[in-house]
């Protein structure tokens, strides 16, 4: 888009173009300059008018409780459950949704087809219409309280996305790579394996990383489901920093600041794998 | 072609099952109960069948229809804003300046921010009282006085929300849009040029093109967001001031856990589903209708 | 490399459940050594006592009766009463619950709650407040023991009240706003007086101690509202009024507990109405709080003609659940919990509410003075929230209506008026 270089404007554009990217900075970085600054300082100094952008007394008190304390136990245990949940959900719902991605890209049959749309209708369900008929499913099999319940649950509505994902990136690789194997009597199963996965790997990355995302980030669900130390997740424990009468926003942004390190870091470090397994893909619908 | 049916359906079932299991099945059931006077907890009384009876109720509720009208105003104002911001910083990053892989790396930390932080960072700064916001704008001299951010009992507590909300959210819009478009040669752009079109010209002949299947990538996902949004409203605000962000899921919430009628609360869930099929059932036609091609 | 990759995130997936379905088995192992009754409890966070102390207490009961295990389940005061309600939609749960005071007529109507009122010896009434019993108490029947006492008291700033050259603080409610005048007028601090009125239950407890400070009631006999006249009207009156006239910070509009708590600690506030917890925080944390030593704590008065005392019930009680199995090991935790030794000994979390921690000042823990002194008078005056089987819908009702007003879309009259008129329709529909 070099569309100004011709009229001349350079120098125009230049400005232009970096008083919109330090606004673009500020704006990104500012409210999270403000929730690791509430990690660290006293509540005093964080309510005071007017306000000390950088409080006089920082301190690590809180990351120390979270890691070490007995107020961070629940967190702990957390932590860990938002890893299992996430892991196993997107597990779980990779496979189910690769095999499904790969049955209605190649063999879209006339009815079949339209089954995509069937499971991407069950993802827009809000999860307060099956909420309650969940929990009582859950509980006849008990597990209600565990991270396994959670997990079957985020399968539900991972497993569609998933699957319009890796549909749509598994539609852009030609069909004429597989064709050799096909002849050579190779079975579906060896060849989505052997051929289709090595090439789909961005997509795949993408497909993982969108449901750990989306999996880590689920909140009501787990909320309901959960209440135990050996299945609530992150964002339940975070909330859980309300108290009867009060809230704790220096714990809560402590919590909030390591909650969100692992996605953060994830998303960055994947971030060309995302971008390439989403446009390739799921934009051809 | 038997055989391949045979497979098809072999490698479509788990994932159909696993679907159809767990919300496939419940959603039958709230479908059911929504055509019963049904209390939630049913020691003391039986379900009674009353038709469409909780549907009208729904309709002739003044609440609950400012309920579904908040819900829009909120999809709208954040589709709108998700796919204004997507674009413009996806264009700006598709800019050549200094540093601009590490912007590009940036802009993705507010969408990996988990929703329940995001809800408690931005009521935090909101505050009337001790807010940063507040703050920030006076030590500029914006405004004179703090200001009640989330108090406003018309729709200006729901932008607060949206404002909030799309802070996180619009991230992802840029990348998709950014990688839409890496994908339009350049030499379309030079040729355009060469016959003296203009910038708005080539923006909407070659950039929105481009980048539309990104766009309705995102005008989907955003819109079924949208439209059954309930986390962030019930942590920021909790329905208030005078229920002016209450939205369609934070009634049914209301309905179930509240006010224990699960008939009730099943007949607001299937409106809420109703209105999302009716968008998404559209967008899908006019992707279809449209060919969109990547 | 990508290869690689998939090969790891397909590994970790798989060897995962292993990792976990171990170290599952080896609990199980564990429980089987021992065969006691076990129960399982739910309770809140941070009630007054921490998880912490609900795990000791726990622990020292588990020790003096070997043959009950208790599993803990906690969650946050939101996330409370829905638990309770999805587990009991689902027909099975918890043996003992903590229940807050505007649960226990929904809860028994539903069957949630045991009725225990035959288990409760007489003595035991009268050891304690009679307000603290209405926490449990529905239709003339017991549905659990009560264990935390709690109010709403009238915190002042004793260095503003002296800059102000206010002598006392403010005996009756409209005192309260005549002080706050004179020290928005001597320029002490903009807004005097900060509320709790976001939209939800703080913003109608509020109300309700206004009420109960103007000698308001809210149903007759008949459960006709009466809440639209009277005591009722004058404690909304009251409200809007104050906002009109620039004492009471509008910042009330959107604040819970917490708020004040922060307002008032940062020294933006003369006045504010809160619970027990703030006392220690504002006037001894100087980590959270600006004002240390300078907190005053009073009941908060009435109008000062028919009411001196005006105080709301926010009392939490523990009961147990018709679905429990060991009702009787049940009852036996929770009596030990609500002992006079147990709360006399957490006493400097909540207070007791056994009577005769009062008379013996040398047990009160240190510092606590002024705040047990004002709870004396305030525990022997709780005033009671409708006690409604479909209390949530009657409140949240009664929370738009007064935000309304508050916000000044409707005038207090009309406001409550239309309360009445909703509370009516929708009771027909449930």
């Amino acid at each position: 888009m070099r569309r100004s270089s011709y009229h001349g404007h350079k120098i125009l554009k230049f400005i232009f173009i970096y008083f919109f990217v330090i606004l673009l900075i500020a704006s990104i970085i500012a409210p999270f300059f403000w929730l690791i600054v509430s990690s660290l300082a006293n509540l005093k100094d964080l309510v005071a008018k007017p306000l000390h952008w950088i409080p006089r007394h920082l301190n690590l008190e809180r990351y120390r409780e979270i890691f070490f304390g007995q107020v961070g136990i629940s967190f702990r245990y957390a932590l860990r459950n938002s890893i299992l949940v996430a892991l196993l959900a997107t597990g779980a719902s990779f496979v189910l949704s690769l095999l499904a991605a790969y049955s209605l890209s190649r063999f879209p049959g006339k009815y079949r087809s339209n089954l995509l749309y069937v499971m991407l209708a069950t993802y827009m369900m809000p999860p307060v219409a099956i909420l309650l008929s969940l929990y009582i499913m859950l509980r006849q099999v008990h597990l209600v309280n565990t991270i396994w319940g959670l997990s079957i649950v985020y399968s539900s509505f991972l497993t569609p996305f998933l699957t319009w994902i890796l549909k749509g990136f598994i539609d852009s690789i030609p069909k004429e790579i597989e064709e050799a194997a096909t002849i050579d009597g190779a079975s579906r199963i060896l060849i989505l394996l052997r051929i289709v996965i090595p090439v789909a790997v961005p997509g795949i990355i993408a497909a993982v990383l969108l449901g750990v995302l989306m999996s880590w980030d689920e909140f009501f669900y787990a909320l309901i489901f959960t209440s135990t130390n050996q299945a609530i997740t992150l964002p339940v424990a975070i909330a859980q920093f309300t108290k009867r009468h009060s809230i704790d926003y220096g714990m809560m942004a402590a919590g909030g600041v390591v909650a969100a390190l692992p996605p953060i870091i994830l998303a960055v470090l994947l971030q060309r794998y995302l971008i390439q397994g989403l446009t390739s893909g799921s934009v051809k619908g | 072609m038997k055989r391949t049916t045979y497979t098809a359906w072999k490698f479509l079932l788990p994932a159909m099952l696993v679907v159809a299991g767990i919300v496939g099945f419940p959603f039958i059931k709230t479908i059911y109960i929504s055509l019963f006077n049904a209390p939630l907890i049913a020691y003391t009384q039986k379900a009674e069948w009353v038709g469409f009876k909780n549907f009208i109720y729904a309709f002739i509720n003044p609440s609950f229809m400012g309920g579904v009208f908040h819900t829009l105003y909120f999809s709208l104002l954040s589709i709108s804003l998700n796919i204004l911001l997507g674009v413009l910083t996806a264009m700006l990053l598709n800019q050549k300046f200094f540093g601009r892989a590490f912007v590009r790396t940036l802009v993705i930390l507010p969408w990996a921010l988990p929703t329940v932080v995001n809800a408690v960072l931005w009521r935090w700064i909101y505050n009337p009282t001790y807010g940063a916001l507040n703050a920030l704008l006076t030590q500029l001299h914006i405004i004179q006085n703090y200001r009640d951010w989330l108090g406003s009992a018309g729709l200006g507590t729901m932008t607060m929300v949206v404002l909030a909300d799309t802070w996180k959210n619009y991230p992802l819009v840029t990348i998709l849009v950014l990688a839409g478009l890496q994908m339009i040669p350049k030499e379309i752009y030079e040729a355009v040029k060469v016959d003296g079109a203009n910038w708005w010209n080539i923006f909407w002949r070659i950039t929105l093109p481009g980048v539309r299947p990104a766009l309705l990538v995102a005008l989907v996902l955003k819109t079924i967001d949208g439209l059954r949004v309930f986390d962030i409203v019930y942590l920021m605000t909790s329905g208030g001031p005078a229920s002016a962000t209450k939205t369609i899921s934070f009634y049914v919430y209301q309905e179930a856990f509240g006010f224990l009628r699960l008939g009730q609360a099943s007949a607001f869930s299937i409106i809420n589903v109703t209105i999302i099929f009716v968008f998404v059932i559209f967008y899908i036609k006019f992707i279809r209708s449209e060919g969109v091609s990547g | 490399m990508k290869r690689k990759m998939v090969v790891l995130v397909l590994l970790m997936v798989l060897l995962l459940p292993l990792t976990i379905f171990a170290t599952g088995q080896k609990e199980k192992v564990k429980k089987k050594e021992k065969q006691p009754v076990k129960l399982s409890a739910l309770f809140i966070k941070q009630a007054s006592y921490s998880e912490q102390d609900v795990r000791n207490m726990t622990a020292e009961f588990e020790k003096e009766n070997p043959l009950i295990r208790i599993s803990l389940e906690f969650v946050s005061y939101e996330a409370l009463h829905d638990k309770i309600i999805a587990a009991a939609a689902s027909g099975s749960g918890y043996d003992v619950i903590l229940i807050d005071v505007i649960w226990p007529a929904e809860f028994a109507a539903q069957g949630i709650l045991r009725d225990i009122t035959k288990e409760i010896p007489k003595s035991m009434l009268d050891k304690v407040f009679s307000g603290a019993w209405d926490t449990v108490l529905y239709k003339g029947r017991y549905y659990g023991i009560p264990w935390i006492l709690d109010t709403e008291y009238l915190f002042y700033n004793k260095e503003m009240l002296k800059k102000a050259g206010i002598s006392a603080p403010p005996k009756t409610l409209n005192d309260m706003v005549d002080q706050a005048k004179i020290i928005k007028n001597k320029g002490i601090v903009k807004y005097p007086i900060i509320w709790a009125w976001q939209q939800s239950e703080n913003v109608f407890l509020n109300y309700v101690v206004l009420v109960a400070g103007f000698g308001g009631s809210f149903f007759d006999a008949n459960g006709n509202p009466l809440f639209n006249s009277g005591g009722g009207l004058k404690a909304l009156e009251y409200m809007v009024q104050s906002l009109k006239d620039g004492v009471s910070n509008p910042a009330s509009l959107q604040a819970i507990s917490d708020d004040e708590l922060r307002v008032f600690g940062s020294g933006q506030a003369a006045f504010a109405l809160n619970w027990t917890y703030m006392y220690s925080i504002a006037n001894t944390d100087s980590s959270q709080s600006k004002v240390v030593g300078q907190v005053g704590v009073v009941p908060t008065p009435g109008d000062g003609e028919h009411v001196q005392i005006a105080s709301v019930n926010g009392s939490m009680g523990l009961g147990i659940t018709q679905s429990s199995k060991n009702p009787k090991e049940a009852l036996k935790y929770i009596e030990y919990l609500t002992s006079s030794s147990v709360e006399a000994k957490y006493a400097n979390l909540s207070l007791p509410m056994w009577k005769s921690f009062y008379e013996e000042p040398s047990k009160w823990p240190k510092g606590q003075k002024p705040l047990i002194n004002a709870a004396k008078l305030s525990f022997a005056k709780l005033y009671n929230r409708p006690m409604l089987a479909h209390y949530t819908q009657f409140s949240t009702i009664m929370q738009k209506y007064l935000q309304k007003a508050l916000l000044y879309q409707m005038s207090p009259k009309d406001a409550l008026d239309a309360a009445a008129k909703e509370i009516v329709q929708e009771k027909a529909n449930n």
